[in-house]
């Protein structure tokens, strides 16, 4: 490709590239993205994608608030976050990109290629919001390129908003000398539902843009790939929950629209029916809960998918769930909280409610997939845990989990991930519904159908025999019961694994979805020579074993979350006061250790350069003590 | 089980033990005496003996409240769930196993008003099941509230001073809701017609909605102590296809012919307040039953993998 680029075309080599699209809400930004990342992917480049999406539909054009865009982090070697500021922009207009510069989005010297029409617009008001934007990004270096994308894509299509995307891609794919096979065949896939027209008339946009950035521009990127030993798969977290709920053999997922959470009962709703299996879209989140214990309890595998407001409605069922024993797998894709909160963004602010978020003492196990990767493993992890101890599985996941686009190696499916049928045959004269494992807790499952096992389950106190009672000893046995069952699975989990030496001077702990961030940030300090690990937890309950002996080889702990948490020194905040971040108050509970935290509630994945700042300030001042 | 069905047993061992109506019951029903709950619990004893249903091979789903308290009396499965909420578990069972039957018993409470948005769309849903709101107008088991359905003026420990407003009526409700497929009412002091009613709400495939006033001795005891004492004031429903029984003609003189397909009748003899009405206000058989149209075949898991390799391939980069 690079040799069909203009003679005055520098082409430079780089590790990586971040790349961002940004458009008004509706203009096609995600469609352009995730064909780009796509390509990169599968040209062998490690690939991380993040969306930037409005709570609305389309709110109203050309305005700050109506930022539609989508963020590509692409290199040489595996990507495992949104890095920390886009190198190259693609705006189609002045405002949405200011937008993004106030979110300080954007290297110092990023390269904008932006829509010209707006300079000089007949509009008076379009031309002075364009030269106050103008104005106030001058404060940076970036390097401004103007391009008559609206005018181009005229040239092919009679609305340039279903089609501006696609020049843009163009642009894109000149810059960084994308395969352009591969694009035409991701947007046959994208468009595979209309007719070949349409496939026909985006590709040659594409093509118009390759044309105009060779005819135009100065400039390429080199981003070499190397290409990957096993074969790879690349999606986003939602499809990868939506597959793994397939690939562990659940049968029904019940749920109600909820963002961020919602595109997986969409990819579910999709295929889940030729696999034997039904998307239940119930009236509400507490219905949707309902439907699937009763789904269990009939003896399917069922899962209900929600996000945090969702997750506060089902809290009376789960705990239901809990006391009946009947397994249930829950996922919530956390957004911004509290109440409606940021229903677009990432937060890490569900996990206390998900462990405690019932009245009662209601045990669950409570798992945090740290990738996309991972998100598709814990599906057949939380159904297997889920039906060995009769309990419920919480799986958090997040907004940048969701809508993030990784690859991972292909995962070989197991048919014994499917589960064996329940055992239904009679059951034996004298065994009892709650038979519990005096040791263990545990007892067989008996569901409806099976001869000579009647009994009704309750919600209220009861006994072995499911009779309600409400002796004060046989309370405090089946709240042990249940607990003891915690304890037992814990033992089958490994301690976690530490990220860089196994001691040092300070240990940052992270949950989930900011392992990727955490990692690179930590990586950067010990290159710079200072002792810091990480440590990434995937189950908060119950916690992994041996932390203390972990977090006791180093001479500080901190967390890393995204969530939010006092700092000491604001006004009436102190020692006493401070809130801390809801994984340090856990640990700190757990193990009795002075465990400190830095977090953050941006709306935004944390970036590895925050991480950075935070924890070699607390670093160094932990070497001050 | 009586000595006769262990002697056929012996007789017949293919064949399934018959069942009496004693036999369905578990344990004696700790509701207050008096209690019209009693009567919902007898009629429905009747009827499963009377249909042979298996135990194993049914579930009774309920709420919370003095009638949610009903599965615990019945030898099948049972599920004693939480307030309001018996409905989308019923939902989910039925979904998971359409050969089992289920029923669902609720209070006024639970189903009109804590449960009330699962209600309608339940109904819209039209599940095949059989749902029995026992209503007694009033909440009992938290000691005597005023529910939805307390008559206008009837006084509670929350409406001292009377229920200021009028009452909720679960049948015009409804048969407000798309696809309401079976809507009857029946009452507890006319066992006859509680047992025909139950019968055709068992023989109906869909949701099968049947509304039992329900006496409260204890909190509500006056609420239907006129219809209870001079049958005149109640009016039965009858038509060929409705619900009747044996010597009820003796005893309500007040008949009317009602064809239980005629909706827009129905809903306008639900809303009079002139004359009780029991009996079968709509039922149409031809509407969409969800487990029926959700059904799907199953899967076997090596099919499911091969198809899962066939998915991932449009994901491989």
């Amino acid at each position: 490709m690079s040799s069909m680029a203009n003679n005055k075309t520098t082409i430079t080599a780089v590790p990586e590239h971040t790349v961002e699209i940004i458009t008004n809400s509706g203009e096609g930004a995600q469609k352009c993205a995730q064909i780009f990342g796509q390509t990169c992917a599968k040209m062998g480049n490690g690939v991380w994608t993040v969306e930037i999406i409005p709570a609305e539909i389309e709110p109203p054009h050309h305005t700050v608030t109506s930022t539609s865009g989508n963020i590509v982090r692409f290199g040489t070697d595996k990507v495992t976050n949104w890095g920390d500021q886009s190198k190259l922009a693609v705006a189609f207009n002045d405002q949405v990109l200011l937008s993004r510069h106030r979110l300080d989005s954007f290297d110092d010297n990023c390269i904008i290629l932006q829509e010209s029409m707006w300079e000089n617009h007949e509009d008076e008001a379009v031309r002075d919001g364009y030269a106050k934007a103008m104005e106030e990004m001058s404060s940076k270096n970036y390097r401004f390129i103007n391009v008559p994308i609206e005018e181009e894509t005229l040239k092919v299509v009679d609305n340039a908003q279903h089609g501006k995307n696609m020049f843009a891609l163009g642009l894109l794919a000149e810059i960084y000398q994308r395969d352009l096979s591969i694009i035409e065949k991701q947007i046959a896939h994208i468009f595979r539902h209309k007719s070949a027209k349409v496939t026909e008339v985006n590709v040659e946009l594409v093509k118009n843009g390759m044309a105009w950035a060779r005819d135009n521009l100065d400039f390429q990127f080199q981003i070499d790939s190397i290409p990957a030993e096993e074969s790879r798969v690349v999606m986003n977290g939602n499809q990868a929950c939506a597959l793994g709920a397939v690939a562990a053999g659940m049968e029904i997922c019940a749920m109600y629209p909820i963002t961020p959470a919602t595109s997986v009962s969409h990819e579910l709703s999709d295929i889940f029916e030729t696999y034997g299996g039904m998307v239940h879209q119930a009236e509400d989140e507490i219905a949707a809960a309902g439907v699937a214990l009763g789904a269990s309890y009939g003896g399917k595998v069922a899962l209900t998918v929600t996000s945090g407001p969702g997750m506060a409605l089902k809290t009376e069922f789960l705990a239901l769930a809990i006391m009946v024993e009947i397994p249930l797998v829950v996922l919530d894709v956390q957004r911004g909280g509290p109440s409606t909160g940021l229903p677009t963004k990432v937060e890490q602010s569900d996990l206390l409610s998900s462990l405690y978020g019932q009245p009662g003492d209601a045990p669950r196990v409570v798992i945090a997939p740290r990738t996309i990767e991972e998100c598709f493993h814990s599906m057949v992890t939380a159904r297997r845990i889920a039906e060995t101890f009769r309990c419920v599985v919480i799986i958090l996941t997040d907004a940048n989990l969701a809508t993030g686009v990784q690859q991972f190696t292909y995962p070989e499916f197991d048919s014994r991930w499917q589960g064996d049928p329940i055992d239904s045959s009679a059951v034996p004269e004298g065994l009892r519904p709650y038979d519990w494992d005096p040791e263990t807790g545990m007892s067989r499952r008996i569901i409806p159908g099976t001869p000579g096992g009647q009994h009704t389950v309750t919600g209220l106190a009861h006994d072995e025999n499911s009779r309600i009672s409400y002796e004060p000893e046989s309370n405090e046995r089946a709240c042990k019961m249940r607990s003891r069952k915690l304890a037992v699975f814990q033992t089958t989990l490994m301690p976690p694994p530490v990220y860089g030496d196994e001691d040092g001077d300070l240990l940052v702990v992270g949950w989930g979805s900011t392992q990727g961030a955490i990692e690179e940030a930590v990586e950067r300090a010990r290159a710079e020579g200072k002792s810091i690990s990480s440590c990434q937890l995937a189950f908060l309950s119950p916690l992994e074993p041996g932390l203390k002996e972990i977090f006791s080889r180093f001479k500080k702990v901190m967390t890393v979350e995204i969530n939010y948490s006092d700092t000491v020194g604001d006004p009436y905040i102190t020692e006493e006061t401070r809130r801390y971040g809801q994984l340090a108050w856990l640990l700190r509970a757990h193990t009795l250790i002075d465990i400190d935290c830095w977090t953050s509630c941006p709306g935004q994945p944390l970036r590895p350069k925050d991480i950075y700042n935070s924890i070699v300030k607390n670093f160094e001042t932990g070497a001050s003590k | 089980m009586s000595s006769l069905a262990i002697s056929l047993l012996d007789l017949e061992p293919d064949n399934a033990v018959c069942l009496e109506a004693d036999d369905y019951q578990t344990r004696p029903g700790k509701w207050c005496a008096g209690c019209g709950d009693f009567g919902a619990l007898n009629a429905v004893k009747r009827l499963l003996a009377k249909e042979q249903l298996q135990p194993e091979k049914m579930a009774f789903v309920s709420g919370i409240g003095c009638s949610s308290r009903f599965p615990h009396y019945v030898n099948a499965y049972g599920f004693h769930g939480i307030h309001g909420r018996a409905l989308p578990i019923a939902t989910g069972l039925k979904l998971a196993r359409p050969e089992l039957d289920v029923f669902v018993v609720m209070g006024d409470g639970d189903c009109t008003s804590i449960g009330a948005g699962h209600w309608i769309h339940a109904t819209r849903y039209n599940a095949n099941m059989t749902v029995l709101l026992l209503d007694n107008n009033i909440y009992g088991l938290t000691k005597n509230q005023t529910s939805p359905t307390t008559p206008l003026g009837y006084a509670s420990n929350t409406s001292p001073r009377g229920s200021v407003l009028p009452a909720l009526d679960p049948l015009q409700t409804t048969l407000g809701v798309s696809n309401a497929s079976f809507v009857a009412q029946t009452a507890d002091w006319v066992p006859a017609h509680l047992y025909a009613t139950l019968q055709a709400a068992y023989a109906h495939n869909g949701f099968s909605f049947i509304r039992i006033l329900q006496r409260c001795p204890k909190f509500t005891p006056d609420v239907f102590a006129d219809q209870v004492k001079n049958p005149d004031m109640t009016e039965l429903l009858v038509h060929p296809d409705g619900v009747d029984a044996p010597g009820l003609d003796k005893l309500f003189k007040a008949r009317r012919e009602h064809d239980p397909k005629d909706l827009d009748e129905a809903r306008a003899l639900a809303q009079r307040t002139d004359m009780l009405r029991l009996g079968l206000f709509f039922c149409d058989g031809s509407f969409p039953v969800y487990d029926e149209v959700r059904a799907v075949s199953p899967v076997s898991p090596e099919e499911k993998v091969e198809k899962l390799n066939q998915e991932f391939n449009r994901y491989v980069v």
